[in-house]
């Protein structure tokens, strides 16, 4: 009795150290599985998509939603097929780890804040101010640049509490990257990054953990992706845009920023939305990037991925907008299946998506 | 004929001695061999973990070199790192969580241990071992949705209002009310560790031999004397590594620190405001530390805590040294 006690315990930790080898060193290799790795703020469409995927194919999609960070250095070590991030590589960083990066779902950034007085979407404010209450030059509610973008409003004269992302995202990145283009100021002090030095404010963790604090602090301001102010029926800020007209966010704003940009001249599909042109263009709006190779190690897997993006194309748009995310335009889609033709080869040079 | 069996049946005896004998070295040696690699495999995993994080944080120290622990700087997008906000943070915080939760244990212990009726002691370390059981994210949701607001709505203003003006305690106590931040996570540490402490000493008080404990109070001494002259010096080892085992958890604690300390890479003079901890910092930003400096200096902050550990355990050792002899 103790020895098949025994003999089991070491059976269960052989396969325990066998399952933790094969983790780190290889891919999961069960069937067509397609497996990939990155943005948080991709997982909860990407997993979406591959239940109905798996339902209608049969094939499964693996996605470790580990952080856009880890998503690319996953994909150049080659552990993963795909690879996700909420911030375009650049072309020259592309070409050095032989990848290619391609849009899959577009979503948006909204500042929220709590506001005694203040209904959902009546608070309009453009980058500049923007910029100078996250920089702590505006410290109040009742200053006059936000007085003179509200004249309606009945302002409270109360400190603004600032609030941002503590862990390292690709939210905070589309954020910084916004208010370094429309803000000198803020590009030489702060700079654009998945995670910055603030020069004020308190940082909490994950879209829930922002959307938390607002909550509960009278006179604070802060930032989600528009999937979580949403739900949560946050108070959202209007925006001005770069064309001067003061949008709402949702999913036409978004789609239009991303019909703005020109897609089919950046070098490696390297297209940051934020401050887009177009009248109805929300300005901080962002892309969810995957990279893959060009010669994959392993065409099998790389092709079932194709598939897997293509028959999201072609039929998750509906199941995107209703977790309020943004399908691509059909024009830029058109431009990936070109750009998967002209780039995706297997070892005989022959396409992998045809 | 008797002979005969009797010859026969001390034969059968001894083989069988003998087979249980040797089952018995056998099992020894395997007993020795196991528990000696055992001990080993503890060594080689510190030894692992030493080597990966120095190899590791060689990048930010060859480049920051020394400065890397005298500068406030956390710009990730110039990239340039220093450690002393994050180390400020886990040694405020800690203490913080050291001078509310020893009182308060060594209160709870003495209290079981000395004037607790029996029927109400089951209850008191049911729930101090309940307390050791909450997963630290729950405290973290915790202080971060309950503590805090009501630190934020009740307690932060009378602080601010009460202190405003004084000397020192003025600027110790400044700023405006956010509920979270170093002074949050330093009470939730505090309630964190309390179990910790609270266990180790009143097992190490329960260790005094009644009888030295009835003649003190044979001498007419007070319950105050008998716990400060007899208890407390027969059981100090113990006590200290109590307190220390508490401490190590209040230095590395992660999770629920990083719910309500405000995870701000500045240094403060008030405890009110945001900070941050070596721990919180590694746990926020690995997964998006994409350069290869960003890392290192990350991992660097892992070894920083890893040495802290080490100098606060060598000041346990020194303290218990020193009490011994003094004690002769």
């Amino acid at each position: 009795m103790r020895f098949i006690k025994a003999a089991s315990l070491c059976v269960l930790a052989a396969s325990l150290l066998a399952t933790a080898c094969s983790k780190s060193s290889t891919p999961p290799a069960a069937g067509e599985d397609i497996s990939g790795a990155g943005s948080t703020f991709f997982y909860p469409i990407a997993s979406k998509w591959a239940d109905t995927y798996k339902k209608t194919t049969g094939s499964g999609l693996n996605y470790q939603s580990i952080g856009s960070g880890g998503g690319i250095k996953q994909i150049k070590a080659k552990t993963v097929t795909f690879g996700a991030s909420d911030k375009p590589l650049s072309l020259d960083e592309l070409n050095e780890a032989g990848l290619i990066q391609f849009p899959a779902v577009i979503g948006g950034v909204i500042p929220v804040v709590n506001l005694e007085g203040i209904t959902p979407g009546q608070l309009a404010l453009d980058g500049k101010t923007l910029a100078s209450i996250f920089v702590g030059d505006i410290k109040k509610w009742d200053d006059a640049a936000i007085k003179a973008l509200n004249p309606d409003a009945k302002l409270p004269a109360i400190d603004i509490a600032i609030v941002h992302r503590s862990d390292g995202s690709g939210t905070t990145f589309l954020f910084t990257d916004y208010l370094s283009k429309v803000d000198e100021n803020w590009k030489s002090k702060v700079g654009a990054n998945s995670a910055v030095e603030w020069p004020a404010g308190i940082g909490a963790k994950g879209n829930e953990g922002v959307a938390g604090v607002v909550k509960q602090t009278a006179g604070s301001i802060g930032y989600v992706e528009y999937a979580y102010a949403k739900q949560n029926a946050m108070s959202h800020v209007r925006m001005s845009n770069k064309a001067g007209k003061v949008v709402e966010p949702g999913i036409e704003s978004f789609q239009s920023a991303a019909a703005s940009a020109d897609w089919a001249n950046a070098p490696g599909m390297s297209v940051v939305l934020t401050n887009a042109e177009g009248d109805a263009s929300w300005p901080i709006t962002g892309a969810v990037f995957v990279l893959v190779h060009k010669q994959p190690e392993k065409p099998a897997n790389l092709a079932s991925a194709l598939k897997f993006f293509d028959w999201t194309f072609t039929n998750g748009a509906a199941e995107a907008k209703a977790l309020d995310y943004v399908p691509m335009p059909e024009a830029v889609i058109a431009l990936v299946k070109q750009s998967w033709k002209d780039n995706i080869k297997d070892a005989a040079g022959q396409p992998l998506y045809r | 004929m008797n002979q005969v069996a009797s010859v026969a049946s001390r034969a059968s005896a001894q083989s069988i001695d003998v087979s249980a004998m040797r089952r018995h070295t056998l099992w020894d040696a395997a007993l020795r061999i196991g528990t000696r690699a055992a001990a080993i495999t503890v060594l080689l995993l510190l030894a692992g973990v030493i080597v990966t994080l120095f190899k590791g944080s060689w990048l930010a120290f060859s480049t920051f070199g020394p400065g890397f622990l005298s500068t406030e700087t956390w710009n990730p997008v110039k990239e340039e790192f220093g450690a002393l906000a994050p180390i400020y943070g886990t040694i405020v915080t800690s203490i913080i969580a050291m001078a509310i939760g020893i009182p308060i244990s060594l209160g709870i212990a003495i209290f079981l241990t000395e004037l607790c009726p029996p029927s109400f002691k089951r209850s008191i370390s049911t729930a101090i071992e309940l307390l050791a059981g909450i997963p630290s994210i729950i405290y973290g949701i915790w202080g971060l949705f309950v503590l805090a607001p009501f630190l934020q709505a009740h307690v932060q203003p009378v602080v601010i209002a009460a202190f405003a003006g004084v000397p020192f305690l003025g600027a110790m106590f400044a700023g405006p009310p956010y509920g979270i931040g170093v002074f949050t996570a330093g009470i939730i540490l505090s309630i964190m560790v309390l179990p910790y402490i609270t266990s180790v000493t009143r097992d190490v008080f329960e260790t005094v031999p009644p009888v030295l404990k009835e003649s003190a109070y044979g001498l007419g001494c007070t319950t105050w004397e008998v716990v400060t002259k007899v208890v407390l010096p027969f059981t100090r080892t113990g006590v200290i590594g109590g307190v220390m085992l508490g401490l190590g958890r209040a230095l590395g604690e992660t999770m629920a620190v990083t719910f309500v300390i405000g995870n701000a890479h500045r240094i403060s003079g008030s405890i009110l405001a945001p900070g941050t901890t070596i721990s919180a910092s590694i746990a926020n930003e690995f997964t998006e530390a994409e350069t290869a400096l960003y890392s290192s200096s990350l991992i660097a902050l892992g070894l920083l805590l890893f040495v802290i550990t080490f100098i606060v355990l060598a000041i346990a050792r020194f303290m218990l040294y020193r009490l011994k002899q003094k004690a002769g």
